[in-house]
Parts: structure tokens; sequence; C-alpha cells
């Protein structure tokens, strides 16, 4: 039996520029696979500038892991290879056909499969680096077995896309990646819902798996809130995750035997005129999107949602694991002596400034710090927005001072960079928490193994 | 507001690396930020901040003190015209005490902040990075701590020393352990004791021509006066209160001898609400500080050994700095406990070993500010072992998964 679990610590972030439950098809021309997205990966390029591709051809591999592909979106031509400083591989454009090809990986069934069998077809067809892992948040490593697997079917993020609207026709697939992902385990497979409203039919009536609710603000829907309450990981051990989206990847792989890597995005933040629903692919270039779309200004364009997303130019792609495109304001104006002014416009999880008077307005926040760089100093912040049995300042001292053995007792295995975003939002000292995260996660992993 | 943004854009670079008065970046950089908000947008992680920062979260501790800094700079007056035998109702005279209060007072203030923030600024140039507004709240913190009396110069001394050697030395704010205003206050008290406490420092018993102080004039404090009695208290003109209530009443208010900003436990309640209300104050630090010296008393008034003990509980804690220490010492978030756990165990045993150290000190009564330092020290090692309980419970959950 699933459980429901109160997150009572955390924050909703009520952002105007929400996407209208409207779905439009958007269709690119240049799609890109950006590396540095699979966090950790040490790309190897299996393709040229002018190769030609089919849907499902390997662009790299891991050289960690030799078995893990990440493969192209569409077909077309290899137009270009964009690196970065000591040739880091940066990008990998194609050229996208007309009409797209698929390579043929041949449908089949995941329950007639065995574990093995289906391992090796999302590694051949690519779909292998949709399942991550913590602790580190990196791509699964498949020599490893989890002890559980979890999906978290909603976000909680502000202005993210609401997976009940993307599945709520996608019963077979859904249901169908499911079954192939419960072969990853011998552990149960966890699918957590949202507690506060009914969730769609797809992910309440799905099978096999363990469902639990989660009532609560934000971080509710992140999936380490979901793992510590469940089945917190300790030193040692393996929890895979994966988001709804690519359980859906996954499950057309096995239904229809192509990788078909279809995205549903949410184009949203204060800033699109007409905010909604996107069927896209995965790297498909924006500005089609957004060109024509967007107000005046100066603006700040992010692959993902405002806490956690990554930021990216006007001519630039869909990130990898994202399922939205969120467009606010850069902040252009120096205010006069704003840090005593009312800020009528400005949200604050404290009550120094007049949003706690209206809980349910919603903003239009732009990428302001609202202050300077300052050492730590308040105190119990973080802890009112961050729903873990963690102590996260003596967490990020240790990750500063980078002493493994503390960040080990301090639960750095159960925690991802996105955790920390809430604290991040709301830290006085303006800190750079989920940049610190990484770092200590990497320093862990290089360290630990 | 566009002249002065352009002005402070054109003299920028001066400022700059490079520029002529590149020494001056600090200063610049700070008086800049205080001006305008800074236009910084997020570069990594979050791409939205909440509204609030360092600035905003000092000033609003700032306001919580005004209360407190306007009944001190009143009160001032109050018993000043009190001992001369003149103006005896609260609101007699009120203007000719205020007037009194603030010539009396503001000098302190000006002395603290000049002294305390040219250190920060002269420090940040040094170290190459911004001032921080730390001392915003401590410049304020220090006068109000003191007895009107103190002269200008030891308060100088007394901020320079809690600044460099309570803060600056430990890395700035943020980094220090023990609270720098209660570093000035201690610093004075042991340096310069006949300034900082006996009958007569807490009153400025100037008399012009055709003043003169009243026959029964008594500089003493409540705490002085408890030694004595537990029930008979008289105010500064020497007059008995008609009851042990009404002496207990003034306390309340504040009409009673004491560090300028200490005595109005009203003041002082206001300024808690703010804090509290902000979420900038722990609630947590300043109930479990209450309970700590509450039960503290009510065991003194069990026990019932001589006179001091016998004040009852409640009002154990109207007398001194006790709720100014409540509210505004013991919750600075750097040198409390930073745990929720140990918030509670720091304010209870700060208030607790306060009225213990009032009551048991013999040379001088009054025991907050020790007890807040002591705690300060111990802070540390109340967090070590609230956080070594989480470690030990992640620990054992890996031993009992491994079963």
């Amino acid at each position: 039996m699933g459980k429901s679990i109160k997150i009572k610590k955390g924050l909703n972030i009520n952002l105007v520029g929400e996407a209208d439950k409207v779905l439009s098809n958007h269709v690119s021309d240049t799609y890109s696979i950006k590396p540095p997205n699979f966090h950790g990966a040490i790309p190897k390029l299996l393709v040229k500038e002018g190769a030609e591709v089919l849907a499902g051809t390997p662009l790299f591999f891991d050289k960690n892991h030799e078995q893990v592909k990440v493969c192209s979106p569409v077909s077309g031509e290899v137009a270009s290879i964009v690196r970065g400083e000591k040739r880091k591989i940066l990008e990998i454009r194609i050229l996208a056909d007309k009409e797209i090809k698929y390579e043929d990986f041949g449908a089949s069934n995941p329950n007639d499969l065995s574990g093995d069998e289906v391992k090796k077809k999302m590694l051949q067809a690519g779909a292998w680096p949709f399942i991550r892992q913590r602790p580190y948040d990196v791509i699964a490593n498949p020599n490893q077995k989890p002890k559980a697997i979890f999906i978290s079917g909603f976000d909680s993020n502000p202005l993210a896309a609401d997976f009940d609207f993307v599945l709520h026709d996608k019963a077979e697939e859904f249901q169908i990646g499911l079954d192939a992902i419960k072969k990853l385990t011998d552990g149960k497979v966890h699918l957590g819902l949202r507690g506060d409203h009914n969730p769609t039919d797809v992910l309440k009536n799905a099978k096999g798996v363990e469902i639990n609710y989660f009532p609560g603000p934000h971080p509710a829907g992140n999936v380490g809130v979901q793992i510590h309450h469940i089945d917190p990981i300790n030193k040692g051990e393996v929890v895979w995750y994966v988001s709804p989206q690519d359980v859906l990847l996954i499950g057309k792989l096995f239904l229809t035997g192509k990788y078909d890597a279809t995205r549903i995005i949410a184009l949203a933040g204060s800033e699109v005129l007409k905010p909604r629903y996107y069927k896209t692919l995965i790297g498909a270039n924006i500005k089609s999107l957004v060109e024509g779309n967007v107000k005046e200004g100066l603006l700040r364009y992010i692959s993902g949602n405002p806490l956690t997303g990554e930021r990216i130019s006007q001519d630039d792609s869909l990130g990898a694991y994202h399922s939205s495109i969120t467009v606010i304001p850069e902040t252009t104006e120096s205010r006069f002596f704003g840090w005593i002014t009312p800020n009528f416009d400005k949200l604050s999880a404290s009550r120094t400034m007049f949003s706690w008077l209206m809980p349910n307005k919603k903003y239009s926040l732009d990428t302001s710090l609202n202050g300077e760089d300052r050492a730590f100093v308040m105190t119990g912040q973080y802890e009112k927005v961050f729903p873990f049995d963690i102590y996260p300042v003596y967490l990020l001292k240790a990750i500063l001072t980078e002493d493994i053995e503390k960040m080990e007792n301090l639960g750095i295995f159960e925690v991802a960079p996105e955790d920390f975003a809430l604290c991040e939002f709301v830290c006085t000292s303006k800190m750079q928490l989920q940049k610190m995260v990484r770092e200590g996660l990497d320093l862990v992993h290089k360290e630990v193994g | 507001m566009k002249f002065l943004r352009d002005y402070l854009d054109s003299i920028k670079p001066n400022f700059e690396k490079g520029g002529k008065l590149e020494k001056l970046h600090s200063v610049f950089d700070g008086l800049e930020t205080f001006l305008f908000v800074p236009r910084h947008g997020a570069q990594s992680g979050a791409h939205i901040r909440d509204g609030i920062d360092m600035k905003r979260a000092m000033f609003t501790v700032v306001i919580a003190m005004i209360p407190a800094m306007l009944f001190g700079i009143w009160n001032t007056g109050h018993q000043h015209f009190l001992t001369l035998g003149m103006f005896a109702g609260p609101l007699d005279g009120l203007m000719d005490k205020l007037m009194f209060g603030l010539i009396k007072v503001l000098p302190l203030i000006v002395v603290s902040y000049g002294v305390g923030l040219g250190i920060e600024f002269l420090f940040a140039q040094l170290r190459g990075h911004s001032i921080n507004e730390g001392f915003l709240v401590s410049g304020l913190l220090i006068p109000l701590c003191l007895p009107v009396e103190v002269p200008l110069w030891m308060v100088a001394v007394a901020t320079a020393f809690a600044v460099v050697i309570g803060k600056e030395v430990f890395g700035g704010t943020g980094m220090n352990i023990l609270n720098p205003a209660l570093t000035a206050r201690a610093f004075l008290f042991f340096a310069y004791p006949t300034k900082m406490s006996g009958n007569t420092v807490w009153i400025n018993t100037s008399a012009e021509n055709g003043q003169a102080l009243v026959d029964g004039y008594s500089g003493e404090t409540f705490l002085a006066q408890s030694i004595q009695s537990s029930s008979n208290y008289v105010n500064v003109a020497g007059v008995p209160y008609e009851s042990a209530t009404d002496a207990w009443m003034n306390a309340f208010w504040g009409f009673i001898p004491g560090s300028i900003g200490e005595t109005s436990v009203v003041a002082i309640l206001i300024g808690a609400g703010v804090l509290l209300f902000t979420g900038i104050g722990s609630w947590r630090i300043m109930l479990s500080f209450f309970l700590g010296g509450y039960v503290m008393g009510l065991i003194f008034n069990a026990w019932g050994a001589n006179e001091f003990m016998q004040v009852p509980a409640i009002y154990q804690t109207f007398m001194g700095g006790f709720f100014f220490g409540m509210v505004f010492m013991a919750t600075d978030p750097v040198s409390a406990a930073q745990t929720n756990v140990g918030k509670w165990i720091y304010g209870f045993l700060a208030g607790f070993l306060g009225i213990m150290i009032r009551v048991f000190n013999p040379a001088y009564p009054e025991g907050i500010m020790m007890s807040i330092l002591f705690m300060n020290v111990m802070a540390p090692l109340i967090d070590h072992y609230v956080v070594q309980a989480n470690v030990n419970r992640r620990l054992k959950r890996v031993k009992v998964s491994n079963q």
C-alpha cells in the first residue's frame, strides 16, 4: 500500500504567465543535443560534421560507461559540432529533415523480456540517459542495481509543465514505460502523486507501481523529497529516478521500436504573450517558438523552470531533461533605497515585505538578486523550505570545506542541486547554493565513486 | 532619482580597479548599494530570488529597536528631572524630557556608529570585500545597553574593541563568536567598572542654576534595591512606591533607572513583535529565554533564602536587561545557536543562567550580559551535539538497512 505524506516545509511561488492548457505543434529546423546537459558524462563523438543521421542514431557515448549512448532526436544532417574551451563539446547541431526517419529497434512487450534485455534495448536505443540516479544526480550507472526506482508524477516548481495535462491521453505508452522500468530493479517502483488535488487517471491507475501521495507546497514534487520520505538513500545504496515524460519515451520505444524524443513543453513566464503547451522534440531550437511571442525588453530565456532551469539564449535549444521554456524579464534597474521601500511587487518568504498579505497574488519577478553576496548570517531560513531531515547549512559548510566524511555524515547522498533551489531563492545572503551542492556532489563522486 | 543614478554611474569608473580612487572602492560600493539596490542579476542557479537582502534584514532589527530607543531618550530626561523634583508625571514636561534625553543619548549613538562604521569601512577596504550591514544593528545596540553617564571616549574605545577583537579578527560579520554589542559592554564593564555600575551612572544629575537635587535622591536601580528588599522600592527621588505592584508596573512601563534602552518592557515587546512578525528574530530563542529566566525565578521563590530570591519570578524578568537581552542580544543569529533544537537549549540556559548570576553574584546585581556571552561561547557546542544526533540517526539507518 502506498502512503500519503504531508510535506509541511516549503513554498509555492506563484508567478504570472502559467501556460494555458492548449496544445500546439512546434517544428524547428535545427535541433541541438548538448553533452553538458548530461552531467558527469564524458562525451566521445560517434558522428562527424556532415554525417547523415536518423532519429535514434547515437551521437556520442559516455566514456565512463561506454554502453550509454545519447541519440539524435531527429533525422537529418549533423550541421556543426560546437566546441568550447579545451575543445569541450558543447553542442551537436542537426539540420532536420522535413519528415523524420527513425532507426528501427523493434517493438516488444517489456513484460516478455528479462531485466537485462530491457536494459540492453534501452542502452542501444539511447533511452538510457533518461534513467538517472541518486546519489550524485547523474545518468544511472547501468552496472549497478538500484534498491528502488522513483518517478515523481508532478512538478511543483513555479510555472512548471503540468504532467496531468501532458499525460492525460497517453495511458498506454505510460504503462508500458512503467512495465519496462519495473524490470530494472528488484525493489519497488514508486510513483509520487500530487496530494492537493486529483491527478489524472493515467497516473492514478498506473499498475505495478507503489503510488504515494504528497500533499503540500513545493518542493513536494521534487523526486529527492519523495525518496527521502519513502526510502532514504544510505551510503552505498543507489536509487534511480525517471521523469514522467521520459517514461513515455521509454514506453514508446517498446511500443513502436522507435526512439521518439517527443516532448510536450510548457512555454511560460510573464514575458510570453501566449503562454501555452507545445509538442516538440528534445533539443528543439526555440527561436521560432518565441519569436513574435514575447514582450519587448531585455529577457532571460530559461530551459526548464525559473528555480532550477538553465539559462539559454533566444537562438538556443530545449535541454534534454526539461519540460518547459520560461521567459522572464532581466533585471535592468537599480532600485533607489530598494532595501527599505515597501516593494509590493516583490515576493518574500519573510514578512519584511507585503507579499504575506496576498498569498494568492501572482508575481512577475525579474532576475534581480535583490541584494548582494554576503556570508551566512541569518539562521533557520533554509530549514523552513527544506523538507529533509538534514541540516542544510552544516552540509553546505562541509561542502565549502571539502570535508567528504562530514558531507557523507550530513546527508549529501540524499540531495541534488534542485533540492536546494528554494533555499537559494530565500537566501538573504544570496549564496549560490545549487552550484555549491553540485560541486560537493562532484567531489564526493570522484573520491568515493 | 535618475540624476543621482547617472551621477553615480559617471563617477564609478574612478573607484574601479585602476581608477584614481581605487583605494576607496569599498566605501563607494557601500554608499552606492546603500542608495540603490544594485542591478545584479542571478548568474547561476535560481533565476528568481526572494526580495529580502541583508540590508533589509538588518534594518528591520533597527526599526524594532526604535521604540526602545525613543523610550530610552525620554526616560533619560524623565529620570533626570525626577531627581530634580520636577515633572513627576510621565507626560509632564514631555518636550523638556525628550530634548534633554536627545542631547545626552544622541552623542552616544553618533560615536558608536561613527567609530564602528569607520572601522568596518577600513577593514572592508583592506580586505577588498564589500561593507557588511551587521554593524547597523550593533551600532545602535551598543549605546542602548550602556548607562547614560558613560563618557563618550569610553564608548569609542569599547566600540573599537568590539568591532576589531570581537568581530573582524574572526573574519567579519557572520564569523564572530560573541555578540559584538555585548562584547563592547563587557569590555567597558571590566575595564571601567565604576562607570558601568553603582548608583551614580544611571541618571544624569547635573543641575542648572536654581535647580537642586531632591533630598532623598537615590540613583539605585531596582536590581540594587532588590538586594535589600523585595517589596519596598523607591524611585530616584527617594519617594516610596505605593505598593509593590505599583513599583512593578513602573518597571514594566520602564519609568525606572537603568541602561538607556533596557528599562521599558513595553517598548522592547513592541520591538519583539516586529522581529517575530517579520520572521527576522527567532521566536524559539525569545520564548525559551523567557521560560529559562522564569523557571529560575520560580526556583528562587521556592528557595527564598534572601530578599532577592523572593522577588516574584515574573517581576525578576521586568528588571535590568532581561527583556532587552532576550529580544535583541540573545537572538543575534550569528552568535546564537543555529539549529532549531539548539535554539531552545541556548535560549533557555541563557535566561536561566542570567537570573541565577544576577541573584548569586554579590559584586554586581545583573547577570544577563554574562549569561548571553557565556551561551554565545557554548552555542557551537550545543549545535555540535544537535547535528551529531542527526548524523547518528543517519548512521543507525544504515545499520538497520544492512541487517
